[in-house]
């Protein structure tokens, strides 16, 4: 996925999101550290252009809600970011936006997480890639761009603010790495 | 050589310090000494540290991350807020934290401090977090425990987590530490505060002054990399910020000083004193403070007194240090 | 019996003598030395090449711990470590329990030695009595019941007029006065006052409490005209002070423990209660002015003060360990590496310093070879290696800094009284002493 295929791709996310929630009324996005975070940035650009109004957006950091922490045998713990969520969820239509969903652990952690921050209305799952092999029960609402994978490669979203490109590759085992 | 001797501490970017790498780990499991910890990984702490203290403004004060840990306080002097502190942060990350308070129990009894540690290891804790009145006990009980092992004060030797908060203070206030110049004023010879401090800013590149009563500036001072004085204006002269320490009551005895009263006005950080520092300098004390003895009130109550912010961070600096002693050794 | 050691070199600073020849051993003295022996009816033991003979050596300072504290030490136990690190004599100091303030004690002390049949034991007996530094101890009594000097050692004599009139009253009767020199005031610390106590945040033993009270004893000393000896000397001040007072004649002597002469205050960057004793392990410049003392001759002795302790009580807090190390069984190699093999001193002057000048400032047998001294000598083997193991030692306690040391220099043998009463198996040729006679207890000799 270049970036040409990824602007498209977020573009037709937020008009999906705006249609399903009727106005954006009580939306809020809420980025999953690192790379959700610039997604759910753009997203709300996107929605204040449709909507012609300002959505709320957060950054959520789920390290500390991780279920493999001091799971590994040798390590140093995973560095801890912050968490930016500057309004209450109370009663708001969230949208977690991810880079990549693949076991759905990431996810099933950021609920728990968001779930300490308050009670919204609803929580909406958006993620720029769907890679499969979930372990979890966990489905998203929104899907960039559905990408079948095999469990030797794995997947790096580069986005432009963080990587200085947009692009969406697959790394196998041990090349170099292709364009996806 | 030693652990105050200028050159042992890499400071980073300078000549022979560690090559910049992204620290995402400590490399001790135990925490003991300031000492012991390098440049990167003190801002690993403040980073984490950060991230910390979001968590206090959230409704749910609590995050799942060391789930089924158990930790032991084990205090053999009494303490409110350093226990209190730590056990906060400790319930903040979902800990089981248990506090021993030895001073009443066991010490009485005569048990050592290590058969009670074996006693408490075949509990399995996870952690220690050890409050002690003698000098390197943490050190002697890190060596035979398997535990982690956290220094909580140790006789008049080191205090790392309150150095850690303080040094998280003044970044937060400073923007940095590279450069300052800080006064530590008062008891420096028992002062275990004083001690982690003078490690910590060392190794983040201030300018560290010391000041006090001659009989209260620790011997060999001239090899701990600070210029001493005995004169507060001089220490205190275009400072940006300014560390009381606590005087005890009892320091009239052993001749330290003639009176609390004669300490005041020599040693005492009144308003007019604080006038000779940078007009945007911050004083800071490590509590509990003796109004009218080592600080004015008028200071203490002042727009430049940071000391609650002290204690509200040592809630999040504590959590950093817990969450990532936690971690297993870092093999870098 | 008779026993020829044959064809070893001979160190006997006492008879100025450095040179390979015999000693023929009579029973329990020496009855000649010289080349080319007659060997008749006598047990012959060809000296292993490179192992020397000399007097032997007198540790004159330690702590047996019994009576009272038998946990730690007990005579039997310590004078079976004297013998295996190369003393065949030991004076004790009197802080047991009781303390050694009278001749039942006194008597008690040699009784207990005698049964062991290791080292010999000169006790040392009480300056004042319980050592509380309030009234003098009967030194006449003392001295009757078999004591060769006084001393409160563990605690300054503190009181200048105590000092004085022991002075005097001890000379009268031949006895040795050995003072712990540490002003009384200024205690109170558990390390040596400096950059490390302050970096470790550990009370300060200033150097300056030894300084004041060795000039004091100095000056008392010239007073009084009577023998002062100088416990442990520790810091440059002590010394420069022994020293200013024997160039003014006055009867002054002094010893250091191996651990002063080699060991510095930075031993204790982990807190390790071996490192604790009193007078505490100085800064460098001090434990560089001990080696210069040792060389130029203003130190006259080296003594352990070997100063057993159980592991329980070492195992606590740095605060809490009581002070002292055991030296009884590593003196001797240190000495011979860390003096010797290091060009500090001669072979000759470590004899002296560790047997010619004990026995002479006690003023006890022994420290010489020459016709009719006991026979008491030290085999040394400074060419071996010696790994200290606190395992293998003999002394009930293992509080010694130096476990795993590997030096240069070590024991061959120990003869008392002519009865060889330790071998040491790891010195090549060492096992031709064990040949002599049933006169060798089994297990020492194993």
């Amino acid at each position: 996925m270049d970036a040409d295929l990824m602007g498209r791709a977020l573009t037709r996310i937020a008009h999906e999101v705006s249609e399903r929630n009727r106005g954006g009324h009580e939306l809020a996005l809420i980025g999953i550290r690192t790379r959700g975070v610039v997604i759910a940035r753009r997203l709300a650009d996107k929605l204040l252009d449709i909507l012609r109004a300002p959505v709320p957006t957060g950054a959520l950091d789920i390290t500390l809600y991780r279920d493999d922490l001091m799971r590994q045998p040798v390590g140093p713990q995973p560095v801890v970011r912050q968490t930016e969520i500057s309004f209450s969820i109370d009663d708001k239509r969230i949208v977690l936006v991810d880079d990549v969903l693949y076991t759905g652990r990431t996810i099933r952690a950021a609920l728990d997480a968001l779930i300490d921050f308050g009670r919204p209305q609803s929580i909406q799952l958006i993620v720029l890639v769907d890679r499969g092999h979930r372990e979890l029960p966990i489905k998203a609402d929104y899907v960039g761009k559905n990408l079948p994978t095999s469990l030797a490669q794995s997947v790096q979203v580069r986005m432009q603010e963080i990587d200085g490109c947009d692009e969406v590759v697959i790394q196998d085992d041990k090349s170099a790495g292709r364009q996806a | 050589m030693g652990p105050f001797d200028t050159s042992r501490v890499a400071v980073p970017g300078e000549p022979g310090a560690t090559p910049p790498k992204l620290r995402t780990g400590l490399r001790s499991r135990h925490l003991l000494s300031v000492g012991d910890l390098e440049g990167d990984e003190i801002s690993l702490i403040f980073d984490t540290a950060e991230a910390m203290k979001e968590i206090e403004l959230r409704p749910i004060k609590k995050v799942p991350a060391l789930r089924g840990k158990t930790i032991v306080n084990l205090f053999y002097e009494p303490s409110t807020r350093t226990r209190t502190s730590f056990e906060i942060a400790e319930k903040r990350l979902s800990a089981d934290s248990l506090n021993v308070a030895v001073a009443g129990s066991s010490m009485v009894k005569g048990e050592t401090l290590f058969d009670t540690a074996r006693n408490l290891e075949a509990m399995a804790p996870d952690m220690i977090v050890l409050r002690h009145q003698a000098s390197g006990a943490p050190f002697q009980l890190a060596s035979i425990c398997r535990a982690g092992v956290i220094n909580a004060g140790d006789g008049m030797h080191e205090h790392p987590t309150q150095a850690l908060l303080d040094g998280f203070t003044i970044r937060a206030h400073k923007g940095q530490i590279e450069g300052l110049k800080i006064a530590i004023v008062g008891d420096l010879l028992h002062s275990r505060v004083f001690r982690s401090n003078l490690l910590l800013l060392r190794a983040l590149g201030a300018e560290v002054w010391v000041c006090g009563p001659p009989t209260l500036i620790p011997p060999g001072i001239e090899r701990f990399g600070v210029t001493a004085t005995t004169r507060l204006d001089e220490a205190a002269e275009g400072a940006d910020v300014i560390m009381m320490l606590r005087i005890q009551r009892e320091r009239m005895l052993g001749h330290f000083v003639p009176s609390l009263r004669e300490y005041f006005m020599v040693y005492g950080l009144t308003v007019e004193r604080v006038e000779r520092a940078k007009p945007d300098v911050i004083i800071m004390h490590p509590g509990p403070m003796n109004r009218g003895v080592e600080i004015a009130s008028e200071v203490a109550d002042g727009p430049y007194s940071v000391m609650l912010d002290q204690v509200a961070n040592g809630v999040a600096v504590r959590m950093a240090v817990l969450y990532l002693l936690a971690g297993n050794p870092d093999e870098m | 019996m008779k026993i020829l050691l044959k064809g070893g070199r001979v160190v006997d600073p006492a008879a100025s003598r450095d040179t390979v020849c015999d000693v023929l051993i009579d029973g329990a003295v020496v009855e000649q030395v010289g080349s080319g022996l007659r060997t008749d009816g006598a047990a012959v033991v060809e000296v292993p090449p490179g192992c020397v003979v000399c007097p032997g050596f007198i540790d004159m300072h330690v702590h047996l711990r019994e009576p009272g504290q038998e946990h730690k030490e007990t005579i039997a136990t310590g004078t079976t470590a004297a013998v295996a690190g190369g003393f065949t004599s030991v004076a004790c100091m009197p802080n047991t329990q009781p303390v050694n303030d009278q001749a039942g004690t006194t008597e008690l002390i040699l009784a207990r030695a005698e049964a062991a049949g290791q080292a010999r034991v000169y006790p040392i007996g009480a300056v004042s009595r319980e050592s509380k530094g309030k009234q003098l101890a009967d030194f006449a009594e003392l001295r009757a019941a078999g004591c060769v000097a006084v001393s409160d050692d563990g605690q300054p004599v503190a009181d200048a007029l105590l000092m004085r009139r022991a002075l005097e009253y001890a000379s009268s009767f031949d006895m040795l006065l050995i003072d712990h020199c540490e002003d009384p005031a200024l205690r109170g610390g558990v390390a040596h006052e400096g950059y490390q106590a302050s970096a470790l945040g550990l009370r300060g033993l200033p150097g300056v409490a030894e300084e004041l009270i060795v000039e004091r004893d100095v000056t008392l000393a010239g007073l009084v005209g009577a023998p002062v000896h100088i416990a442990h000397i520790s810091v440059r001040g002590a010394l420069r002070a022994v020293r200013s007072g024997k160039e003014r004649n006055i009867p002054v002597t002094c010893e250091v423990t191996p651990h002063h002469f080699i060991l510095t205050d930075e031993m204790l960057k982990n807190y390790d209660t071996n490192a604790k004793m009193n007078p505490p392990l100085r800064e460098a410049a001090d434990r560089d002015a001990m080696l210069q003392g040792l060389a130029d001759g203003s130190v006259d002795a080296i003594a352990t003060d070997h100063a057993p302790h159980h592991y329980d009580e070492k195992a606590v807090e740095f605060d809490r360990a009581p002070f002292g190390i055991t030296g009884l069984e590593t003196a001797v190699a240190l000495s011979l590496d860390r003096l010797v093999q290091h060009d500090v001193v001669s072979l000759s002057r470590l004899v002296e310093l560790c047997s010619t000048n004990p026995a002479r400032i006690l003023g006890v047998a022994g420290g010489s070879l020459e016709v009719g001294s006991p026979a008491d000598l030290t085999v040394l083997a400074p060419d071996a290696r010696t790994i200290v193991d606190v395992k293998t030692m003999r002394s009930k306690a293992k509080n010694t800094p130096f476990d795993g040391w590997e030096l240069h220099g070590g024991v061959a043998a120990t003869i008392v009284s002519g009865r060889v009463l330790y071998v040491n198996d790891a010195v090549t040729g060492a096992e031709v002493f064990a040949s002599i006679g049933e006169s060798i207890p089994g297990e020492s000799a194993k």
